[in-house]
């Protein structure tokens, strides 16, 4: 479902002087339908840009990038935004709304954009903001005043309410208590039963040992160095 | 797919100055496409050129009619370019006062585009109108009320009924945004959003809020000194830009 073959990326920074940093290098990666893959490697070996390749907004500098039948790499956008409307789902670690928008909005949205009736698509929001336990007394209020951890799972509500046939989990666990922290694997282990190809990144190392059937480590994708 | 406007070559000089040049691209139904820049790069008068309201030097600007399919807008007659003006396309100006007339009622407003593409009859137009200041939350009571005693965000609100009311397929927006404060412009985005969903629309934005791009826009073109530097989908834009001045741009904006 997800298959990446030789992908390298590096930044130039052209207003610092065009310095020109390669972060990854030959980076491969597949990932079959009902499948979890967890990226590992410390802190700045390159998991988050890896899966913003996938996303697409990283641009890859060489190599493919196929989620379903489109090659991200080679994409036009509206053919990015096609797949992310319909095949590829991502639950970033950050919320990016638009103020004022109620958060049972938010998380129907993407069903919204897909076309689903509004009371249908309103209908599923609620259900997945009952099950993350976002009381009833928020849903009509925008998130932007939530705490992280509420942001955090408004963002998973929203990632979850199309089955998404390939997802993006950035750190789904974080900042969440014993209970969601519970609900939010239940919902990782139904989408894999359902098929769904699964890219993570997991801190909890609990949690990754419970949903990935795999790890891949970034390390092994090293940019060169000079000699 | 056919796009539904397609633009070649576009370049507006004034005398030695350019205005904008080598502007291509392609707009499909149901895009929004931002156009970011900072002031004098030539993201106005690109507008300008592809609405009509300025004729370019060279270049095609063709979009899918209803009617007759792909047209060249540029080439068309000048009451050809009009009846488009009034029916499929849309222009909200930065300045509510540009596209507004001031001493007509809001409702007048409203119901004067719905008859200048042929409505005529009283009850339906006021009927209609009071449907749209509805969606633009301007409530019943202030239908006959000019927009002058408006504060700037329902003058606005006002524009976007206006322009919207005859179900256009494209819409123009020069800094829809810009002159109002930010509770006002969180409620505009909201009702932009909704509107690009419920009816499918196109739009072309000129802005220089990323902010506001990042919520509303599809894809971005950046543009310096009248020529298209960068284009791609919004978040790689903002989030990898390859440009130098898209880098700079980026990296200039405050974090909040």
């Amino acid at each position: 479902m997800i298959e990446l073959r030789d992908v390298s990326k590096s930044f130039t920074l052209h207003n610092q002087g065009g310095a020109v940093i390669e972060v990854m290098r030959g980076a491969a990666l597949r990932v079959a339908p009902g499948e979890c893959v967890a990226l590992i490697g410390e802190s700045g070996a390159g998991k988050s840009t890896l899966m913003r390749m996938i996303w697409g907004n990283y641009l890859a500098a060489s190599g493919s990038i196929r989620v379903g039948e489109t090659d991200v790499a080679q994409a036009e956008p509206r053919e990015i935004l096609a797949l992310r409307r319909e095949v590829l789902g991502y639950v970033s670690q950050f919320l990016r709304v638009v103020p004022r928008v109620p958060t049972r909005e938010v998380v129907a949205e993407p069903l919204l954009a897909l076309g689903h009736p509004g009371d249908e698509a309103l209908h599923r929001a609620e259900e997945l903001l009952t099950r993350l336990n976002i009381p009833r007394t928020l849903w009509g209020l925008s998130p932007t005043t939530f705490s992280g951890g509420e942001q955090q799972r408004v963002n998973i509500a929203r990632g979850f309410a199309h089955p998404f046939p390939a997802l993006l989990l950035d750190e789904p666990t974080a900042s969440l208590d014993a209970t969601n922290r519970e609900v939010v694997l239940r919902l990782i282990e139904e989408a894999k039963a359902r098929g769904a190809a699964i890219v993570g990144i997991f801190h909890d190392e609990e949690a990754r040992a419970r949903v990935a059937d795999r790890e891949v480590d970034v390390t092994g994708f090293p940019p060169a160095r000079a000699a | 797919m056919t796009p539904l406007l397609s633009v070649r070559d576009i370049r507006k000089t004034y005398g030695a100055r350019i205005g904008c040049t080598d502007v291509s691209f392609d707009l499909y139904p149901g895009e929004v496409m931002g156009i970011v820049g900072e002031s004098g790069s030539g993201k106005s008068t690109l507008l300008s050129c592809l609405a009509g309201h300025l004729a370019p030097d060279t270049g095609s600007v063709t979009f899918d009619t209803r009617a007759e399919g792909p047209r060249d807008t540029v080439t068309m007659s000048e009451p050809e370019r009009r009846m488009l003006g009034r029916t499929d396309w849309a222009f909200v100006h930065q300045n509510p006062r540009d596209g507004l007339r001031m001493s007509v009622s809001a409702g007048g407003n409203v119901g004067e585009r719905l008859m200048a593409v042929g409505a005529r009859h009283y009850g339906d137009i006021r009927e209609t109108a009071t449907d749209w200041l509805g969606r633009v939350e301007i409530t019943e009571d202030r239908i006959d009320d000019r927009p002058r005693a408006f504060s700037g965000g329902m003058q606005q609100r006002l524009q976007i009924a206006r322009n919207l009311v005859t179900g256009p397929r494209l819409v123009f927006m020069d800094e829809p945004t810009g002159g109002l404060d930010v509770s006002v412009q969180a409620r505009l985005l909201d009702l932009l959003r909704g509107l690009v969903r419920e009816m499918g629309l196109s739009a072309l934005i000129v802005t220089h809020d990323l902010a506001v791009v990042r919520l509303l826009a599809h894809r971005l073109m950046v543009m310096k000194s009248g020529r298209v530097v960068e284009t791609g989908l919004t978040d790689q834009v903002l989030d990898d830009p390859q440009h130098p001045y898209t880098q700079l741009l980026v990296s200039s904006v405050l974090q909040v």
